[in-house]
């Protein structure tokens, strides 16, 4: 028997942004919005763009199969009005919202869907989110270029029905992410590589201008197929913009949102002058910052090191170098994480029970080693903040300030004993416990030029982990977590990273923008969710 | 002169393609991986080859190269890794606000530079005269991203008489203009007072001076226009010096040119996009060089072109 998972009426209603539990005041229709940043726009190709800026602006130009409810982390039907999923967990089949047009007028059809993931799937895009489609039948010959999925097709032009070549309960999440979202071949094979300059979606807004190093410019889509939606007329990207720059201007009420945030060195005067404070919003993100450690060298193969390390650093020290712009973190996943586990009390902060570590080791009088971290503020304020706590029991941590791209380079690479993953490493591509594991702890990843650091690799672990993905029953969706929740208490027991914050996200909003805070520290459209944020009278 | 011109020319080709080794060979032996940018965070080592073969960065260097200076003679600077753009796209786009900048930030260095060089010439050994020549140390060692944000903080947001950054008018000009102006201005006047001091105790000043001309006259028509030379040749070298303080300045005052697109690029190691900057840099410092060396005979007949 299939499960009919979301019907078509509780997926219209879902779909309603009036009933969306974001919205908490009385949306106004039209305006626009000026959002700055300090670098260009890379690209709007959804199969391309890999960063949060793009991937806000890709949000709102497209639309994938499934989506998020606005400012949260559940997931709710996009494109797809209804789906099921096979009792074995092995195919999904999509029913499409009939009726919603591309920006060019043309309806969208199930062979569009066909066709937009077969491209993020195809080598000659060169999508970096090829891997996230790897459980889908007949991947690997897809990856390698040698023609379509097996596992995707259209039976009929409402229909979209995937096989998986394994059971894999982040599934619907995949269809969530950008490189799934649907874009019409007729337009990417006109634009050719420039697709990403000529972007044409089904999404709340399309590109009305791109002035290169100066503006996009996206105005509102008419037919959108969410009614009502979205609020603005129009919003207007600056880019080139320094932060500090921008937050002047945002001041004076020149700009609504400085995408960048606050900067650092303006934090506290901000949040210190009531005027302004009162336009912040704060929030969770899906973040943690982490240390680092290459469990293949000496002396952090043994254990034991790798926990003195995690007892030796002051946490509430380091968010306090911050300005308080976080909390202190004690396991990989962040609060807002399904799966975080609520009663762990992580390593404690015990410099005296850290030395006794080290002499267990055999490091009495500690070591010398190597800190990497990115040149930019505040991280390399935060690697002294851990270099003068790892020198109070005796490791002495050269630190290693490097440009964000080389120190990728020596983490993949294994060169880098330690690293400070601040401004690099991982925020979450999607809201679920699987996504802090397979390039950052597991196997997978542990390989040269992979993004798993510490090259940490547990095959029992990896094993748990597809165990627990297997689960894709939703009614068995907390024994997943459960498994996951485990799989981190094992990752802490071998302690290859050293947890040291969750950053909490501040979005600075001018005192004319409407909609509920959620919408301002959305977790999944950042610094704003575009489509539902509206210009207040 | 067609000839010095030509032989100038091919000089310039020459050193353009040495730029553009040296430029090559730096970011081919830079500890950061093009491809793991361009791959991502969830990229499988197949796909990485992959990306890396469909590149051409699988190739020995002297391929690589050798395919690149072949494409840059079809007029083709290569694709952005990152922005899937072309770079001469990127480039046109930022040329003419950096073009505009140049020139009205030289204006201004120039303009300074030569009013507060000739002033002190005047004074010399006075008290205006040391003020003025601690003055130009202190601008030429000025922090240029200090200098900017404070020009932008005084000029834009306490008096409001200008916008905060941006691009489009002439009020957004000034600002940035002005700064890379005051910090450019002291070697100009450095260079002028000196070659004032030279030319004004040369002997046709005293002979104009003898002859009973004015004060006025001999130094706007006698001493100014022999003691600039020196000043003519220093605008050609500064268009090099120029681009450095463009980036920091182009960032602070949000002007989309090509120092900010640089700066970028840096920081993404966006290959392709950093050797175009590189040789626009390089060309517009070779043109500098030229026009200062073609200009000096129009101005000074005593030297020769050779």
């Amino acid at each position: 028997m299939k499960k009919l998972v979301l019907s078509t009426a509780l997926a219209a209603i879902l779909a309603l942004p009036a009933l969306a539990p974001a919205q908490a005041q009385e949306a106004h229709a039209g305006g626009n919005m000026i959002v700055t940043y300090k670098d260009d726009v890379a690209t709007l190709d959804p199969a391309i763009g890999y960063d949060w800026q793009n991937w806000s602006m890709i949000k709102s130009v497209f639309d994938g199969l499934m989506d998020y409810e606005p400012g949260t982390t559940t997931l709710r039907p996009g494109l797809a009005e209804s789906y099921e999923i096979s009792p074995d967990g092995l195919t999904y089949t999509f029913k499409l919202r009939p009726g919603v047009k591309f920006h060019n007028g043309r309806e969208m059809t199930a062979e569009d869907v066909v066709y937009s993931i077969n491209r993020a799937v195809d080598p000659a895009t060169q999508s970096p989110g090829q891997g996230f489609f790897g459980m889908i039948a007949g991947f690997d010959e897809a990856a390698a270029g040698k023609g379509p999925l097996s596992g995707l097709s259209a039976p009929d032009a409402g229909t979209v029905v995937f096989t998986l070549s394994r059971p894999d309960a982040t599934f619907l999440h995949i269809m969530a992410l950008n490189f799934s979202y649907v874009v019409p071949k007729e337009a990417v094979e006109a634009a050719g590589a420039d697709f990403g300059k000529k972007p044409v979606g089904t999404g709340a807004f399309k590109l009305a201008e791109w002035t290169l190093g100066q503006r996009l410019v996206f105005e509102k889509n008419p037919d959108y197929w969410i009614k009502g939606v979205p609020y603005l007329d129009s919003f207007t990207v600056e880019v080139g913009q320094e932060p500090v720059v921008a937050l002047l201007r945002a001041q004076k009420g020149e700009i609504d949102i400085p995408g960048d945030g606050i900067p650092p060195a303006k934090f506290v005067e901000v949040m210190g002058d009531p005027e302004q404070a009162k336009l912040v919003v704060e929030g969770g993100q899906l973040h943690t910052g982490y240390v680092t450690m290459n469990v293949t060298q000496p002396p952090f193969d043994k254990v034991e090191v790798r926990r003195a390390v995690n007892m030796a650093i002051n946490k509430d020290r380091i968010v306090q170098v911050i300005n308080g712009r976080a909390i202190p973190a004690n396991q990989p996943l962040p609060p807002s994480m399904p799966g975080y586990t609520k009663d762990y009390a992580g390593y404690p902060f015990d410099q005296e029970g850290a030395k006794k570590l080290l002499t267990e080791a055999g490091y009495a009088d500690g070591f010398d080693t190597e800190l990497f971290v990115m040149n930019t503020d505040p991280n390399p304020r935060i690697a002294q903040a851990i270099q003068q706590d790892l020198k109070a029991i005796g490791i002495k941590a050269a630190i290693k300030s490097l440009a964000q791209a080389n120190v990728i380079e020596a983490g993949g690479a294994g060169t880098a004993p330690m690293i400070w993953s601040g401004g690099m490493a991982w925020i979450a591509d999607f809201p679920d416990p699987a996504n802090f594991y397979g390039p950052i702890l597991g196997c997978a990843g542990a390989v040269e030029g992979g993004w798993n650091w510490s090259k940490y690799c547990n095959k029992d672990l990896d094993a748990k982990a597809t165990e627990a993905d297997s689960i894709v029953d939703p009614a068995k969706a907390d024994e997943r977590l459960a498994k996951w929740s485990e799989i981190y208490m094992d990752v802490m027991k071998d302690a290859p990273w050293a947890p040291v914050f969750n950053e909490q996200r501040f979005t600075l909003k001018s005192a004319r923008m409407g909609g509920a805070d959620a919408l301002y520290v959305d977790p999944v459209s950042i610094p704003v969710n575009y489509d539902y944020v509206f210009i207040k009278e | 002169m067609l000839s010095y011109i030509l032989r100038r020319l091919i000089q310039s080709a020459l050193i353009l393609l040495g730029v553009s080794f040296i430029t090559f060979v730096l970011l081919y032996v830079l500890p950061a991986d093009p491809v793991r940018q361009i791959a991502g965070r969830s990229a499988t080592p197949e796909t990485v080859e992959s990306i890396r073969r469909q590149l051409g960065l699988d190739q020995p260097f002297f391929v690589q190269y050798g395919h690149y200076l072949w494409n840059l003679l079809h007029g083709d600077l290569g694709r952005s890794y990152l922005q899937k753009t072309e770079v001469s796209a990127l480039l046109v786009s930022r040329l003419p606000a950096t073009l505009l900048l140049m020139v009205a930030a030289i204006f201004c260095e120039v303009a300074i530079g030569l009013t507060l060089g000739v002033i002190a010439a005047l004074y010399r050994g006075r008290a205006l005269d040391n003020m003025l020549m601690l003055g130009s140390f202190v601008t030429v060692s000025a922090p240029q991203f200090v200098v900017a944000l404070l020009l932008l903080y005084v000029f834009s947001v306490k008096l409001g008489w200008f916008p905060i950054g941006g691009y489009g008018t002439f009020a957004h000009l000034v600002l940035p203009a002005l700064t890379l102006g005051i910090l450019g201005s002291g070697w100009y006047s450095r260079i002028m007072r000196s070659s004032m001091l030279d030319v004004l105790r040369a002997d046709f000043i005293r002979t104009a001076r003898a002859k009973g001309l004015g004060r006025g006259r001999i130094i706007l028509g006698h001493a100014l226009p022999n003691a600039i030379l020196p000043i003519i040749a220093m605008i050609g070298i500064d268009i090099g010096m120029f681009m450095s303080g463009i980036v920091v300045v182009e960032s602070v005052f949000g002007w989309p040119g090509i120092g900010q697109l640089a700066w970028q690029a840096i920081q993404r190691v966006d290959i392709p996009i950093i050797m175009g900057v590189t040789l626009v840099s390089a060309v517009a410092i070779v043109i500098g060089n030229l026009l200062a060396d073609l200009v000096a005979p129009l101005i000074d007949p005593r030297i020769k072109l050779q």
